[in-house]
């Protein structure tokens, strides 16, 4: 009787309070290691306090964001996050489609051509901007090289912020399409034979097929990987850090040509150890996420279903 | 004459060749192999470039026009890699790190996981949403009060520093949790139960073994991003003590670059995941293709 009990009691303690056993270490640890250091960074962001003297930390209201608003090296930062972003999220989805549709046909060693597209993402973006930079280096550069034998001429791609921007995103855009395109092929895989047949049979080119039935068939993972690429391109620091690698790496050029918002925050947090501005950074580009995935959105929200 | 017949008839003929244009739009021709193949070549070829210029001399790199295959000189590089710095520390601390996280990342996945599928519980939905909604924040963003809890530890350089926020991730739950829900049938838990099974004993005679194939995609995609995880371990760790990733930044940083000492480093460091990749690739496509997304 008393054994009964005692196996009664145990299993109710079971199925009531273990399984929060089973899901409280992701809680905690993301609690204090995830969450915690997040949410901080607003209070930090309304105090004057650095590395060295965290004990003289002030609070100061918003002096760190009116500062901010009237500070040119941040917007600086910021066109370049913006343009960084455009010059890498549309290519890396329209490349990514395009290869997907590739990688739909039938084809034999189907296997290796889908590893291949998804090795650029396994390797590591330190070792990814190495090797690129050296790639586009001014002298012996492996890019001018092949301009010169088109009789394009020398490009310093460090030097303008145009020819910058466009070799970074390069280096993003070589990481990221392959994964991209698996996931469209996930979904193409998914559309019915019989909408193409169909299609076909009303004299639809391939062409046409495409733009017509698998984009827009295709639309809310096209809204997804929006957003998901948005959230990655708007905070890219490795690139621009290492494709200038020295002592002054933290400002992305000589000119701040390629400083983006994250480097900017790297910058004031790491090497001027200014904790506070740098918190306002932080807050300030996770608005502006949020702002450019919401347009990304919107835009990509308009793909027609028909 | 009605409307129907007055529709101009299908500009090819049914029969046959229809069945056979149909076919050859699903198969590759020539064209679809050509770009195909270009599409590889290009993924490949800065993996492959990163290992001619570690095999070259810098004489050679510098050279016009520049050389395009491997030279002699790989081994050389490589030892005057682990000359140069503490390339085998920065080994051992990625292996360390990322072994860790690998492990721990998969155990309390597959038990949260498993919770969350399986288990009912008061309260379970909202957790699962507050999951899957952190699974979008960019966790990056609270770098500088992670940073001043870490120095507040005195963890500040350690490893640890590294290791303990990635113990766990919102993903690795969720990823679980689907595998959970479609993979296991509640009657073989039922069975489980009515042979007086706790709870933990399910989880570890009949749900682990079951969960073993997600198990180990969760853990091929953990390895691989712990292991190339840049932004935190620059931040936190110094160039004293660093992992593969920083002891390259650090590398780079030299006052001049010597391309075939950094790329060695690059090289050494990518073997790891190369082979995980070249071992797993199947896995890794299917779990890649099947929902595996990592933020």
């Amino acid at each position: 009787m008393v054994l009964m009990d005692k196996t009664a009691r145990r299993h109710r303690w079971d199925t009531k309070f273990a399984p929060y056993g089973y899901v409280a270490p992701y809680f905690l640890i993301f609690g204090v290691f995830g969450l915690f250091p997040l949410l901080y960074t607003i209070w930090v962001s309304l105090q004057d306090r650095n590395l060295l003297e965290s004990e003289a930390a002030t609070f100061v209201w918003f002096a760190n964001y009116a500062k901010l608003m009237a500070d040119p090296y941040f917007w600086n930062a910021m066109g370049n996050t913006l343009s960084l972003w455009l010059l890498t999220t549309v290519p890396q989805i329209l490349f990514a489609l395009f290869i997907a549709q590739l990688l739909n046909r039938k084809v034999r060693t189907r296997t290796l051509f889908r590893m291949g597209v998804i090795l650029p993402n396994i390797t590591s973006v330190a070792a990814v901007t190495i090797i690129f930079a050296q790639l586009f280096g001014r002298d012996f550069g492996l890019v001018n090289w092949v301009l010169e034998l088109f009789g394009a001429g020398q490009i310093d791609w460090q030097a303008g912020t145009a020819s910058s921007h466009v070799a970074i995103a390069v280096m993003v855009v070589w990481r990221w399409t392959g994964y991209h395109a698996l996931i469209f092929l996930a979904s193409m895989q998914a559309i019915p034979s019989t909408l193409y047949e169909a299609a076909t049979l009303d004299g639809a080119n391939g062409r046409q097929q495409f733009w017509r039935i698998t984009v827009p068939l295709l639309r809310p993972q096209i809204i997804f990987t929006t957003i998901i690429a948005t959230t990655g391109n708007m905070r890219l620091l490795a690139e621009p850090l290492l494709f200038n690698p020295g002592a002054a790496a933290a400002t992305g050029g000589s000119d701040r040509q390629f400083q983006t918002a994250a480097l900017y925050l790297y910058e004031q947090g790491f090497t001027k150890y200014d904790f506070g501005y740098s918190s306002s950074i932080a807050v300030v580009l996770a608005i502006a996420t949020v702002v450019v995935a919401g347009l990304g959105y919107l835009a990509t929200k308009r793909i027609r279903t028909e | 004459m009605t409307a129907v017949l007055e529709r101009p008839a299908p500009v090819r003929p049914a029969g046959p060749a229809t069945r056979a244009r149909r076919l050859a739009r699903r198969v590759g021709g020539p064209w679809t192999y050509a770009a195909l193949i270009a599409v590889l070549a290009g993924s490949a070829f800065p993996v492959y470039w990163s290992f001619v210029v570690s095999s070259q001399t810098p004489d050679a790199i510098d050279s016009v026009p520049p050389v395009l295959v491997p030279g002699g000189h790989l081994f050389a590089n490589i030892a005057r890699v682990f000359d140069t710095t503490d390339f085998a520390l920065a080994m051992v601390n990625s292996i360390v790190v990322s072994g860790t996280v690998t492990i721990s990342v998969v155990l309390f996945s597959t038990l949260a996981g498993f919770a969350f599928a399986k288990l009912k519980f008061r309260g379970r939905n909202v957790l699962l949403l507050l999951i899957i909604g952190t699974q979008a924040i960019p966790t990056e963003l609270g770098i500088i009060p992670l940073y001043m809890m870490m120095a507040e530890f005195g963890w500040a350089g350690e490893i640890h520093a590294v290791i303990v926020p990635g113990l766990v991730t919102a993903f690795g739950v969720f990823f679980m949790r689907q595998y959970f829900e479609r993979a296991i049938p509640d009657e073989l838990l039922e069975a489980g139960r009515m042979d007086g099974c706790g709870s933990l004993r399910l989880f570890w005679h009949v749900a682990l073994p079951a969960a073993r194939p997600a198990a180990a995609v969760l853990g091929l995609f953990t390895f691989m991003q712990a292991w190339n995880d840049f932004f935190w371990p620059l931040v936190v760790l110094t160039p004293e003590n660093p992992t593969v990733q920083t002891a390259l930044s650090t590398l780079a940083s030299g006052y001049t670059t010597d391309y075939t000492l950094v790329l060695t480093a690059a090289t050494i460091g990518t073997v790891p995941v190369l082979a995980v990749f070249l071992l797993f690739g199947r896995q890794i496509v299917g779990g890649i293709m099947s929902g595996a997304v990592k933020g």
